[in-house]
């Protein structure tokens, strides 16, 4: 009983760090329609921006994460111009190619992360890694703690600025209705260029926790492909706050059976979730 | 009579092909051409196979590895537990394939454009997941596979299986442009473009594309199952590596899905590329290679290969334009 408590609460941390890292798939998927399965790519090329940082400069990554939001902004800007130009604007048959597009990035960002820094693991140093506090029987990692704080904190505030700020009301605006917003005289790709470029920029800090949370390697996208998409697709298209619901209840998920089955079953788990919720509820937990 | 003299022409290169393909097995001594020209072989069976649905159809499988791993390990398993043959681990194969395709085809009631693409590779996941907790294949850390002596005309198993790709890569052409060409193709080209106008006019789109999951299915365990034999082992993160998927989608939309042919070009081009890339820089350039070109096509030459050679398939291809 314990070990599932323990489980429970571990899975809950691990759900608010998912629920980071799949925030910025919220946005470009979940509200804009883009089918980007880079964005676990980006995610994992921003973990070693800031393993870069933090090796040769000893830049804490939380810091580093923050410093490279601006540069992951400029790259999401230019993806969604590159995106649109070629894919949005033609229409119809754009959408297979949109597909094949965004997979080609994504192996491209891996090989070229393995040219640079070689498949082995990397990690970052900081004073809150590898510590960790007890209670009782089980143990909690605090980089655990760090990354569950810093990820829900990130979440709220992405979920406060799309409902509170005139620029987040316009992109959620843009999702629902573009012609109606085309009518009012704005500029739907150009919200949407800007949405997508703050959905990239989250990434910086997201990827800040990838690498905290566990060590990284360069085809770790391929297991977050699955996770981000499964906690989007859960959580209900472009719902903020379904986004966090899905994110715990998947790590939640994925805790219990590291604990019960064992660590080699725990990859399927999520894709397994993204099937049973595409077969049985596509809308998701609180679709639009 | 322009349709038969095509029909014959396409026979009469399929014969020379295979008949090349034999002598050659005979006449060269150096098993390196065979053991390089199998990899591109399985290559293009590959993207003719990926074509079927992902061209024809238009749905995009990224599950192209969960097809490939699970022929692989029909082979494997049934020779573990039988010392069954090749033919009949390729057929067994084939049968398995055939089976997942009409799961995956069942996915498509549901499930479009990305969100069949996602659950292809969820599929994939989950079944190497399996594959990795199955112990009589040896589990995650893989299986050695001891090949059975060679049986005449060839004398090294490495010819034999270049031979028995060879054949496998004409029946998934032959079988291609058999859909390509009758109403099988029409109709998944109608529900490509427009599902429900499809749907409306009468297309059993349904039927149609559990009938191209099927095939395609089939065809890409098929090419899967010789490949334990070819490396004497097998191991659950290479016969599921997702580069299969990556290379089969990217030949087949480089060379252009509007025929058969784009495919096979594509497939020609990359995988002779690749092969000499590996030789001579490395195995991470290639698939960088890889990445690039599909980026640079889907980009700038969204009919391929063939769509640059012929303007004819663009407009052919073009639907809506």
């Amino acid at each position: 009983m314990d070990l599932l408590l323990g489980a429970v609460v571990l899975g809950v941390l691990l759900g608010c760090f998912y629920a980071a890292v799949s925030v910025g798939l919220s946005v470009s998927f979940g509200l804009l329609d883009v089918p980007h399965v880079a964005h676990p790519a980006f995610l994992v090329l921003a973990s070693y921006g800031v393993y870069q940082l933090n090796e040769s400069y000893d830049i804490d990554p939380l810091l580093a994460g923050l410093a490279i939001t601006p540069l992951f902004f400029l790259f999401g800007l230019l993806a969604y111009r590159v995106y649109y130009e070629t894919f949005e604007r033609r229409g119809s048959d754009a959408a297979v190619r949109g597909i094949a597009f965004f997979f080609g990035i994504a192996f491209i960002i891996e090989v070229l992360i393995i040219l640079q820094f070689g498949v082995d693991q990397r990690s970052v140093s900081a004073t809150y890694i590898g510590k960790s506090w007890r209670f009782g029987e089980f143990r909690i990692p605090i980089r655990q703690l760090v990354a569950f704080a810093v990820a829900l904190a990130l979440t709220v505030l992405l979920a406060v600025y799309l409902s509170k700020t005139f620029m987040g009301r316009a992109i959620r605006a843009v999702a629902q209705d573009e012609e109606a917003l085309r009518l009012m005289g704005a500029n739907p790709v150009r919200i949407k260029q800007f949405a997508f470029g703050i959905a990239t920029a989250v990434l910086g800090i997201a990827g800040a926790l990838l690498i905290i949370v566990a060590p990284v390697e360069p085809t770790l996208d391929r297991a977050y492909i699955g996770r981000t998409f499964c906690v989007v697709v859960m959580a209900g298209l472009g719902s903020i706050s379904g986004t966090l619901i899905a994110a715990i209840i998947l790590g939640v998920a994925e805790s219990i059976v590291l604990t019960l089955f064992g660590a080699s079953w725990a990859p399927a788990i999520s894709f397994a979730m993204l099937l049973g919720v595409l077969a049985v509820r596509p809308q998701g937990l609180l679709g639009r | 009579m322009n349709k038969r003299s095509h029909s014959i022409a396409f026979w009469a290169a399929v014969a020379v092909f295979l008949v090349a393909v034999l002598s050659m097995t005979q006449i060269v001594r150096n098993e390196y051409p065979f053991f390089a020209g199998y990899v591109i072989l399985q290559f293009i069976a590959l993207a003719v196979a990926w074509s079927i649905l992902g061209g024809y159809a238009g749905y995009v499988n990224f599950g192209t590895n969960a097809f490939f791993g699970v022929g692989v390990y029909t082979a494997v398993a049934l020779f573990k537990a039988t010392g069954a043959p090749l033919a009949v681990q390729i057929a067994a194969a084939a049968v398995v394939g055939m089976t997942l395709g009409f799961g995956v085809g069942l996915l498509t009631l549901r499930m479009r454009g990305i969100f069949f693409s996602i659950a292809t590779i969820a599929l994939a996941i989950i079944i190497e997941t399996f594959v990795m907790n199955w112990r009589f294949v040896g589990g995650a850390a893989g299986i050695q596979i001891q090949r059975p002596p060679v049986t005449a005309p060839f004398d090294s198993y490495v010819k034999m299986l270049f031979f028995v790709q060879a054949v496998l890569v004409v029946i998934a052409v032959a079988i291609a442009r058999y859909v390509q060409n009758s109403r099988i193709g029409r109709g998944l080209q109608a529900l490509r473009d427009d599902e429900l106008a499809a749907e409306c006019t009468g297309v059993p789109t349904l039927k149609l594309k559990l009938i191209a999951c099927m095939i395609s299915g089939a065809l890409i365990s098929a090419a899967g199952a010789p490949a334990a034999m070819y490396l004497q082992y097998a191991d659950p993160s290479s016969a599921f590596n997702l580069s299969y998927s990556v290379s089969a989608l990217a030949m087949a939309l480089i060379g252009g899905t509007a025929h058969w042919i784009g495919p096979v070009l594509g497939a020609i081009l990359l995988g002779s590329t690749q092969q000499l890339l590996a030789v001579t820089i490395s195995s991470e350039v290639n698939v960088l290679v890889l990445g690039i070109m599909l980026v640079l096509f889907v980009v700038g030459a969204p009919k391929g290969i063939i769509g640059l050679l012929r303007p004819r398939y663009r407009l052919r291809a073009g639907g809506k334009q």
